[in-house]
């Protein structure tokens, strides 16, 4: 380590909180334009899609208890269960599975 | 808090962070010991995570420090890797109320990791966001995190491997929670998440393109599969973006919720 650690911690806060805070306070009113209105209301369901899968195959020991627990929340989710449940749905398969795995 | 909707927007946020919070010690006890491993004390450790709040970023700045990396290298490496946030701030910008006060917006953008942008679409949907549903689930979040980084620092390996594991899938499940719901009422955002996942996959594996770093890859796929989906599928009129913001209405998304 050569630099000063909390120097290093400053430009990384600085830099990301800018990253986060530019767009939020510059966007300030309800775009008009259709394309950017439909590609902005899109953004959530793909950036979450894509983080999501297959990175959750391998979040786990094993790919098998990372796919049940996958469709486990999809199931859950369907049925329209609180985020909680969901999460909490997913976590319990995994740690069963992974018992016996 | 100003008023009766505020706190109850704030316990629903508060609810709502918990499992993002046990998702996070998981991950963040992983970071922790990086940390250790790199030789960075527990004290800048927790420092590093309660004041950035994200976790790619914040392993590869280890790896930076570790190796004495310029300090301009350093902002370089933050930007690409966080620039993902720069359009999850984009996209949250029209899901707050024009009308609300400046300053939320100063203290929301502190919030917006993977998983609170994740939650918080959600409690926007049809509306604005009301920013005490943010505070509520940052104000376990981010403890959870920054306690995480300090464990793992200063013990090491003490949680059991099994544990870890399970938790991990916590976050993957919250994002399903988020996007699953309303892909069933619109089939174009069902087939969205099917194609994104599919060509998540794809990039995962495929030669040349699985060379490119998974925060490149989720903004070069968010960019293109939403601006697909925006060209071939513009929103109607008041989609996803309702008028002004009314009390009544926000009780009732909120009870809807709590099901």
């Amino acid at each position: 380590m050569k630099g000063d650690i909390y120097l290093y911690i400053l430009v990384m806060a600085g830099v990301t909180y800018l990253i986060r805070v530019l767009p939020l306070t510059l966007i300030r009113r309800p775009i008009k334009n259709r394309f950017f209105r439909s590609f902005l209301y899109y953004v959530p369901y793909v950036t979450l899609s894509v983080m999501t899968f297959p990175a959750i195959l391998s979040a786990t020991s094993s790919i098998y208890s990372g796919a049940a627990g996958l469709v486990v929340a999809l199931a859950l989710a369907f049925c329209g269960a609180s985020l909680f449940k969901v999460a909490v749905g997913a976590c319990g398969i995994v740690f069963l599975l992974e018992l016996f795995l | 808090m100003r008023s009766e909707t505020d706190r109850s927007w704030y316990r629903k946020g508060l609810q709502d962070g918990i499992p993002i919070a046990l998702g996070y010690l998981a991950v963040s006890f992983t970071l922790g010991i990086a940390a250790g491993n790199q030789h960075i004390a527990s004290l800048p450790a927790a420092l590093m995570s309660a004041t950035n709040l994200t976790s790619a970023g914040e392993f590869a700045g280890l790896g930076l420090i570790a190796a004495g990396a310029a300090y301009g290298e350093m902002a370089g490496t933050q930007l690409i890797i966080n620039l993902r946030y720069f359009l999850m701030s984009c996209a949250l910008s029209q899901r707050l109320s024009p009308r609300m006060p400046f300053f939320h917006r100063l203290l929301i953008a502190y919030g917006i990791t993977d998983e609170v942008f994740g939650i918080a679409v959600g409690a926007g949907a049809g509306g604005c966001l009301n920013p005490y549903y943010v505070y509520g689930a940052v104000t376990v979040a981010a403890p959870a995190w920054t306690l995480g980084t300090w464990l793992g620092a200063v013990s090491g390996n003490v949680l059991p491997e099994r544990i870890l594991s399970a938790l991990n899938v916590a976050l993957y499940g919250m994002f399903i929670a988020v996007i699953v719901p309303p892909a069933r009422k619109e089939k174009v955002l069902a087939g969205l998440i099917a194609a994104s996942m599919t060509a998540s996959l794809l990039c995962a594996h495929l030669p040349v393109v699985s060379q490119i770093s998974a925060g490149m890859r989720i903004i070069l796929l968010t960019v293109l599969l939403a601006g697909a989906g925006a060209l071939l599928f513009p929103i109607q009129e008041g989609q996803g973006q309702e008028e002004g913001w009314d009390d009544m209405q926000a009780e009732d998304t909120l009870k809807g919720g709590e099901r």
